[in-house]
């Protein structure tokens, strides 16, 4: 691509032909706030967010608008800044946006918007109101709440250019626009596959993972990554727990192989781990009953087994299965176990089940 | 897989065979979804069901269970007897064509299309032209290709048909199998396998002994390769084995013939189950090992296209379970080792030493950098994809298969042809999916899948709950009516323990790598009528 210079906020500046404003002004560290645009999807310009000033002629998107030779960009003043604010009032007057009992709170980017542009007060009453029937619909995994909906498209995309299954798009006009899902707009009875990529792309409260609902609002959760336990993609995940310290949530991780995607195991499929039914100590077979038992005990009766079963019958009497759902450290440690301490090559694991 | 997940939009075109991969890789699945319907890419999917894939295929091959080496050897006669074969590729890097070619002679279509079941055998010219046309073109298979007793032998097709239209060794081609749990791909590295050190080093060669004798402080190791899971079973059945350690695995959902496996189980002297919940297999134990979850621990897995990740302690442990390596250690020691592992870090540390593919990898390296092995130096950058410019063994070695039908073909007794797998909400046998709020929320409870047409020959009702019987057991479920899967094919998912597919299964074994055919065996289905009432 051939280079071109733009002048951006008064400094002359080199880029490519192609690239939006918004790409430019990204590599040059000057921020310019948005809300429909996210990098994983395609460009929209729906929100207006992004308005910049245009060779003092016009103002732009500068998420879907191509830089030109010699082109002046202006990114913030007081009319840019003006106009931003009026598009938040609209915003927030045509929804019902209580960040009180909202889980995004903490996590929402037209909260942050609102915040970085000074809105203090409710927006001026007049102002007109989506007419929005409340909560439309839910299924298992994913929670709506239309009249947190801005509009912005992205899960629409999000459906649409990485899970590709098209389920949601836009329907109605002017105040009655509105989202939909499949043919019956319920999302529950939709072709929806529970993915949950539009509810991580969200901006807003609209979507919501139902893992999270009443068990801790965005700002408390605490993010670690991990790797998915299911197949062998080996998605990489961050995964949120909240102040209790019980995991709530998961997202797709960009730098994993999954590129920020996971499917409906990697999403929901977690809380086994804190499930009551897990095995909190060992257990011991005593007249016919496996009960209670301390470490030492257990450890010990294997360990006399396994030494008298080797002595007697020799060391191919004894079979280790090792696991595809362990690590690579784990499963090293098992086959030495068998090879050097057992002495039998007899360990083998479910590669072929 | 031999190429990368990255690669995907290099590919021109896409044969998945035996992989349903937008349930079972579902975001490899979406990747290759995106390729086709966005970018044009081309399609060609076979399976005995019309899985989503096949809406998007510009040629959907619905074979029956088990006939994959027949289509293989129907595409490559195709391929070879229109002249379409990359010729200097097959040439100057594989060996064996004559063979081959002289083998796949009797593959015409009209031959094929009557062995797999197919109404056109144009489909199979379409499909084989549509496939050399394309370059690079990716086959993506699964256990669709690998659960047979000519699984070994399907796995070779695949290679064949690779090599004869030159995508391997090229970014966007390749043979990809998608591996089916988080770590099978580094259990098998880690010599988790009964012929095998770390990096596939034999236990029969001399040399590797010695390396892992010095390395261990350790004098003679054996040099007899040990028995598979299936081998054991019948091993313990017969006294030969008796006592068996089972870390995270549940053998008696999760392998063919559930009868003879709890024979089997009840027959040890001994049996250990190291685990996170009390699984059915951990219902047979004389001792029970509470394990740490993924989630609680810190460590390596390598995925399907061989990159070796790291994982971190997210939650803390439940009760008073601990480390599964510490077990195994304490196990160790009380048996005259002297093992003081400090964590998982101190593990992999040893791992690189003695594992030339993985030399090359550090924690550090891991949690900042994408590492494919082979990685075998610190400085490497990892591999993206194998066999550039030549073959690791040197030529590639094209292999001349003949089909085999399965161990169990369909009769007047048994006239349905079973087939089992996983669903897009659950895993395996079901320990963790299952016990996911949400995931068993959506999908609750076992079913089998049937035509339509079988369906009303039978006077089944969807939803109806039926019997569905083998030589080796019966099971009761509900009946689901799909016209996606082939007629006189019969589907049921192995998570479900109430409705356990693998009591209908046949253990029959690949006789190389005795792999346990899952994919295919025959069986009846009946109409269950309540005890008294009326027929």
């Amino acid at each position: 691509m051939p280079s071109i210079k733009i002048t951006l906020n008064g400094r002359e500046v080199e880029c490519r032909r192609g690239q939006t404003i918004l790409d430019v002004a990204k590599a040059q560290g000057v921020r310019i706030p948005t809300l429909c645009y996210h990098p994983q999807v395609s460009r929209t310009g729906a929100c207006r967010i992004c308005l910049v000033r245009v060779n003092n002629t016009m103002f732009k998107t500068a998420c879907t608008e191509p830089v030109a030779d010699g082109m002046k960009i202006v990114t913030a003043d007081p009319e840019i800044t003006a106009m931003r604010r009026g598009i938040l009032e609209f915003l927030l007057a045509e929804g019902d946006h209580n960040c009180l009992y909202c889980e995004a709170n903490g996590g929402c980017e037209l909260q942050a918007l609102c915040h970085e542009h000074g809105l203090d007060t409710p927006p001026p009453a007049g102002l007109p109101r989506n007419a929005r029937t409340r909560d439309v619909s839910s299924s298992e995994g994913l929670r709506r709440e239309e009249n947190r909906c801005v509009l912005c498209g992205r899960c629409v995309k999000a459906c649409g250019e990485i899970q590709m299954n098209r389920v949601w798009d836009f329907a109605g006009r002017g105040s009655h626009a509105h989202l939909t899902t499949g043919v019956t707009d319920v999302l529950g009875e939709s072709d929806c596959v529970q993915c949950g990529q539009c509810v991580q792309l969200c901006p807003t409260g609209a979507l919501s993972f139902q893992t999270v609902l009443g068990r801790g609002q965005a700002w408390e959760l605490t993010r670690q990554s991990s790797i998915c336990i299911y197949c062998g993609v080996g998605c990489k995940i961050d995964f949120f727990t909240n102040r209790d310290g019980l995991l709530v949530k998961a997202e797709g991780a960009l730098d994993g192989p999954n590129e920020g995607h996971l499917c409906v195991k990697g999403r929901f499929g977690f809380d086994f781990v804190q499930s009551p039914k897990r095995l909190t100590q060992p257990l011991v077979r005593k007249d016919g009953e496996l009960v209670p038992a301390t470490w030492d005990e257990a450890l010990d009766r294997v360990a006399g087994a396994f030494g008298r079963i080797k002595a007697d019958h020799g060391p191919d009497a004894v079979m280790a299965f090792t696991s595809a759902k362990c690590t690579n450290e784990e499963n090293y440690i098992l086959q030495k176990f068998m090879r050097a301490v057992i002495g039998t090559n007899n360990v083998d694991h479910c590669a072929r089940l | 897989m031999t190429n990368s997940i990255r690669e995907i939009p290099l590919s021109e075109a896409f044969l998945i065979i035996g992989s349903n991969t937008t349930e079972n890789h579902p975001v490899i699945g979406a990747m290759i979804k995106k390729a086709v319907i966005r970018d044009g890419k081309r399609l060609v999917v076979a399976d005995p069901r019309r899985i989503e894939l096949a809406r998007y295929a510009d040629v959907f091959l619905q074979i029956r269970p088990g006939t994959n080496i027949a289509l293989l050897n129907g595409l490559m006669h195709v391929i070879l007897r229109e002249g379409l074969h990359d010729a200097e590729y097959v040439n100057t890097r594989c060996e064996g064509f004559a063979e081959l070619e002289r083998v796949l002679q009797k593959y015409t279509p009209e031959h094929v299309a009557g062995i797999c079941g197919l109404t056109d055998p144009e489909q199979i010219v379409t499909a084989a032209r549509l496939l050399a046309a394309a370059k690079p073109m990716a086959v993506y298979y699964c256990m669709g290709i690998t659960q047979f007793k000519s699984g070994v032998n399907g796995v070779k097709s695949v290679s064949n048909i690779q090599m004869l239209l030159g995508n391997i060794g090229v970014p966007g081609g390749g043979v990809n199998p998608l591996r089916g749990q988080s770590n099978v791909q580094g259990a098998c590295d880690m010599g988790g396998l009964p012929n095998v050190f770390t990096a596939y080093q034999p236990v029969t060669n001399p040399e590797a002994r010695q390396k892992f004798e010095q390395a261990w402080g350790v004098n003679g190791l054996p040099d007899k390769p040990g028995l598979t899971i299936v081998e054991s079973m019948n091993a313990a059945i017969t006294g030969q084995v008796r006592a068996l350690y089972v870390l995270g695995e549940n053998p008696v959902l999760s392998d063919p013939n559930q009868h003879h496996v709890i024979e089997a189980l009840e027959k040890l002297d001994c049996l250990v189950v190291q685990d996170i919940t009390l699984t059915e297999t951990a219902q047979y134990a004389d001792v029970v090992l509470p394990g740490y979850a993924f989630l609680e621990k810190e460590g390596t897995v390598s995925n399907t296209e061989r990159r070796v990740q790291l994982m971190h302690r997210v939650v803390q442990p439940a009760g008073d379970a601990r480390e599964d390596w510490w077990i195994i250690q304490a196990v160790a020691n009380r048996l005259g080792a002297n093992w003081n592992y400090a964590g998982a870090e101190a593990i992999f540390e040893e791992i690189r030493r003695v594992t030339p593919s993985y030399a090359g990898l550090t924690y550090a390296r891991i949690d900042q950098e994408l590492l494919q092995w082979p990685c075998p130096t610190p400085g490497h950058p990892g591999t993206q994809f194998l066999h550039k410019d030549r073959f690791a063994r040197g030529l590639g070695q094209l292999a001349a298969i003949d089909y085999t039908p399965p161990a169990e073909e369909v009769d007047p007794e048994y006239p349905l042809a079973l087939t089992t797998g996983r669903l897009l909400e659950h895993f395996h046998t079901g320990t963790m999916s299952r016990n996911s709020r949400i995931l068993n929320e959506i999908v609750s409870e076992a079913y089998v899948e049937i035509h339509p047409v079988d369906a009303q020959n039978l006077e089944i009702a969807d939803g109806e709950i039926v019997s569905v019987s083998t030589r080796r057991g019966s099971i009761r479920l509900k009946a689901k009516i799909k016209p996606e899967i082939k007629p006189g094919v019969v589907f049921i998912p192995f998570h479900f323990a109430e409705a356990c597919a693998n009591v209908l299964t046949i253990d029959a074994l690949d006789p190389l790598c005795k792999i346990p055919e899952f994919k295919v065996c025959a069986c009846k289905m009946e109409k269950v009528y309540p005890l008294g009432g009326e027929r």
